[in-house]
């Protein structure tokens, strides 16, 4: 039954992998054992991962562009975010001018623990309040925890990466980011 | 028994048996931390345990200490005194199978004259603990995996003895030493220089032997006993905590001690090859190329285990009948008419 | 206690009657076994109930709907874009293949049409899960058999797929990319280049397969002649994909019934394999994965400039119709029948997708068979759950 070739070089297959691993090329140094730098693997607490800039990690939320308009809320697919708003009068822009009604903020909490990160609230939101940030690391012990705040949410807007030019051929427009 | 100091037998006894106590755990950590955790890692591009202790070396005492804190379970419908049972008549076998190791000329618990047909024997009690394991557990896929576990074993066993027997009528002796000692004083037609370790004269014994031992041992590709995906782990599927790790042991200790069988037989001991030392350097030097040459006949074996994907039964049963016991039989059949001739 | 004595009592009735049974007829009666819910071949929550008369299937049957998540009702309560996040957690492997027909279908009912450079990009995203999908398949089916490596390599490369996904649609998983009448961003700058050599790294990967697995002679004992559905069977049962390919039907909705994606305006083939087994459809998924690393290689070379939105409003409503639209997704068929009435979301949702259809052929392929080719078996009809439950 067995006929040599086939299980041979099966056994090469993983000889060469275990030998790439923990003799990674590296120019002379290749004949010192390094695994660290061989394994494909991140070592998670000591290293971290770098996801991409467009990675979806939290929502970031640049508090003086929203105007409280709902907007996100509604189009969540799970209605995790929560926002109360009232008006306020606010001195005219110009002076002379006519004095505005403003929404101001009370409340603006998404609940990670029901997100599903799809990315919908960042998309409908006109004013560019809100953005992704790839960043990961907000795990809770406790699950009510995970509801952000909007001052939390804030918190987020420093991480936010620039966007990214794009690749040749595109008519898009790169947007910036309100800092 | 000359160069240990002259004890009364139940002191030699004692230390002894304390020996042999304290080497299966320490040759299945052994085991498990070089191969199971460290080279399968590296040969899936991963780096494996690397967080307890220097290289993660300590990771098996970690996981030993999870398991002894486990709650002990045994199934409601399992027959609990043959359930508790079934681990130590397994360990029991690998314990057993270790009094006839030899280390060095006088490093050996008890040197048997038919330490061979010892070894066998006493290796073929696992069956039963398997068997009992796979029945009490009062589950169909332990049961079907200990069944599994029995057919196959005992389908190995034949072809593992035959190649055994190679190995018996050229050195002359069933006794191991006398096995070494056949392989440091031997020569190849009239060429001396590196003695003869039987892997020479006798490959295909070796070869078999090797084959029958990875099936003995249950690893991939004759695992079809624990085969994970399709029995869920066979007949220690039931098993927690302690027990498990018995079982565990087992595996390795069992693994260990099939390696140092191989390198008794056929790459000679804790004999080295092309050197004449004194017998009491050996004493010391001698568990040393041991333990180097049963870690190369283990790197082998796991190895494969970590490349084959696993046969099914019938093609196991198959194979042990058609291809490897004719195997053995021509290579014994072979052997005399050599050792006549020659 | 009562509990205790009626299962005492249960017992005894059962071993009186097995007694019974075996004092008359000497018959020792078949086995049942439950392959599932909870199996590490199942990879998920599929159960098998067996009846077994040795180790030998007398009779296989699948039992599904542990994982069902309603998403044909769930989908009647959400607007258009919100169902697409559901889509992408029907067939979670291939998530932005998923996406592709629902889309099409909503946009073949709204007559838009998304703009070249847009289908391109799509189609180049399809093949990349279809290549994530196809790999990890690749590896499992080692794992499924007792190999235990082929699957860290699958997982090892799949991830670098994963990312070029990501990098792109800021999704590993679930993408959430496809807009109807276009995508929701451009690729970014430098994307290119890497996924060429990701694509170089992916036919190493499969060159690994074919040396580790498909050369293995215990892989060929394992699988050829394992399972073997002839063409015509195949066609009664519904199959797709691979399985239906592995059969010897030449059958590929890309290239039969290509809805408007780029995949007709570049040189590819369709594989196929006479034998119906295991092994064939093993060697034809790998082929495939081969096959859509150069699609996605020559797809990468010609993506043609111009916008990746077409003009559509931003509030979408759906005029009233119905539309059905299947591609040739990872796993076979997947197809979205909409039914519309004009409101901002589907008044019904159909879908079909294909590891319904390819676990369906289950009691009729496994009669017989042994446990472990059981296994063998349901590796190589490769399913996944999210796909048979939805
Ligand atoms: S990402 Fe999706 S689920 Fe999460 S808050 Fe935004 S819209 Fe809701
Ligand atoms: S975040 Fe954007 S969409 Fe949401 S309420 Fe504020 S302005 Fe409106």
């Amino acid at each position: 039954m067995p006929q040599l070739p086939g299980l041979i070089k099966g056994l090469g297959v993983t000889a060469r992998t275990a030998g790439r691993t923990l003799f990674p090329k590296r120019g002379w140094k290749t004949f010192i054992p390094a695994p660290q730098k061989g394994a494909v693997t991140v070592q998670y607490p000591h290293e971290k991962e770098a996801p991409p800039d467009r990675a979806r990690g939290v929502i970031a939320l640049h508090e003086e562009n929203c105007t409280a308009c709902m907007l996100c809320s509604r189009q969540c697919p799970d209605w995790c975010i929560y926002i109360e708003g009232h008006k306020v009068k606010a001195p005219p822009r110009r002076a002379g001018g006519k004095p505005r009604t403003v929404n101001m903020l009370d409340r603006f909490d998404i609940d990670y623990a029901l997100c599903m990160y799809c990315g919908i609230c960042v998309e409908v939101c006109p004013f560019d309040a809100l953005f992704w940030t790839p960043e990961y690391e907000y795990s809770e012990p406790r699950i009510a925890d995970l509801l952000h705040d909007k001052d939390r949410l804030g918190e987020w807007m420093e991480t936010v990466p620039d966007f990214l030019d794009y690749e040749a051929g595109s008519e898009e427009k790169v947007r910036k980011v309100p800092r | 028994m000359t160069s240990l100091l002259a004890l009364p037998y139940w002191q030699e006894t004692a230390i002894k048996l304390g020996l042999a106590l304290a080497v299966i755990p320490a040759t299945s950590l052994i085991l498990v931390y070089l191969f199971l955790f460290k080279m399968m890692a590296f040969m899936q591009s991963r780096l494996g345990p690397n967080d307890t202790g220097p290289y993660g070396s300590l990771q098996l005492i970690a996981e030993a200490i999870k398991f002894l804190q486990k709650e002990d379970i045994h199934p409601a419908q399992a027959d609990r005194r043959v359930f508790r049972m079934a681990p130590v008549v397994v360990l029991a076998s690998t314990f057993l199978l270790y009094v006839v190791l030899p280390a060095g000329p006088d490093a050996v618990v008890q040197n048997l004259d038919t330490g061979v047909f010892y070894a066998m024997a006493v290796s073929s009690l696992s069956v039963l603990g398997i068997l009992m394991a796979g029945w009490a557990s009062a589950n169909k896929y332990a049961l079907l995996g200990g069944l599994r576990a029995a057919g196959q074993l005992i389908a190995y066993e034949l072809p593992l003895i035959l190649a055994v027997m190679g190995v018996v009528v050229q050195a002359e002796t069933l006794n191991l030493q006398g096995i070494v000692e056949a392989q440091a004083t031997g020569e190849i037609f009239g060429f001396g220089a590196i003695g003869n370790p039987f892997i020479l004269t006798q490959f295909l014994a070796f070869l078999i032997f090797m084959i029958a031992a990875q099936a003995e041992l249950t690893q991939t590709p004759f695992d079809m006993p624990v085969a994970e995906t399709e029995l869920v782990g066979g007949f220690h599927v039931e098993y927690t905590g302690f027990r498990f790790l018995l079982f565990f042991m087992a595996e390795f200790g069992t693994a260990f001690a099939f390696s140092a069988l191989a390198a008794v037989m056929f790459l000679g001991g804790w004999w080295i090859p092309g050197f004449d030392v004194h017998d009491n350097v050996l004493n010391i030097l001698g568990p040393g190329v041991m333990l180097a040459k049963i870690l190369l006949i283990a790197f082998f074996i796991f190895w494969i285990r970590f490349t084959y994907p696993r046969l099914r039964e019938d093609q196991l049963q198959k194979f042990a009948w058609k291809v490897l016991i004719p195997l053995a039989l021509a290579n014994i059949v072979l052997t005399g008419i050599f050792k006549v001739v020659f | 206690m009562t509990a205790t004595s009626d299962r005492e009592q249960m017992a005894y009735v059962a071993a009186q009657a097995a007694d019974a049974r075996i004092n008359v007829e000497l018959d020792t009666g078949d086995m049942t076994l439950n392959i599932g819910p909870q199996h590490p071949a199942t990879h998920g929550t599929l159960r098998i109930a067996c009846r077994l008369d040795g180790e030998q299937v007398v009779v296989a049957e699948p039992i599904m709907g542990y994982m069902h998540r309603g998403y044909e009702k769930l989908c009647e309560v959400r607007t258009y874009p919100q169902c697409t996040t559901l889509i992408n957690r029907i067939d979670w492997l291939g998530s932005f293949a998923n996406e592709v027909p629902f889309i099409l279908a909503a946009e073949r009912l709204m007559e838009v049409e998304a703009p070249p450079r847009a289908q391109w990009i799509r189609t180049i995203l399809f093949e990349l899960s279809r290549i994530a999908n196809l790999a990890l398949f690749l590896g499992d089916m080692g794992v499924q058999i007792g190999a235990l490596t082929p699957v860290f390599f699958a997982f090892r490369d799949r991830e670098r797929v994963l990312n070029q996904i990501e990098e792109v649609t800021g999704g590993r998983f679930h993408p959430n990319f496809d807009r109807i009448g276009g995508l929701k961003d451009d690729i970014p700058k430098g994307w290119i280049d890497e996924t060429r050599s990701v694509m170089t790294k992916m036919r190493t990967f499969c060159d690994e397969m074919e040396d580790l697995l498909v050369g293995n002679e215990i892989f060929q004992a394992r699988c050829r002649g394992v399972g073997v559905i002839p063409g015509d069977v195949a066609v009664g049962y519904g199959l797709s994909g691979a399985n239906l390919r592995a059969s010897g039907i030449d059958w590929d909705l890309r290239r039969d019934a290509n809805p408007g994606l780029a995949w007709d305006q570049i040189d590819w083939r369709v594989w196929t394999h006479p034998d119906g087994d295991s092994f064939a459809r093993y060697w034809v998924r790998l082929q495939e994965t081969r096959e859509a690393t150069r699609i996605v290689d020559q797809l990468l070379d010609g993506i043609p400039s111009g916008p990746i939105m077409a003009k559509v409003p931003r509030i979408i409503k759906v005029p009233a119709g119905e539309a059905y639209v299947s591609t040739e997704n990872p796993l076979g068929e997947m197809g979205y029948y909409i039914v519309s009435k004009g409101d901002l979301g589907p008044f019904r949702v159909k879908i079909r997708t294909p590891s319904f259809n390819n676990i369906s052929v289950v009691p009729w392929v496994m009669k017989g068979v042994y446990v472990p080719d059981v296994i063998t078996i349901l590796g190589s009809l490769y399913f996944i759950l999210g796909d048979i439950d939805r």
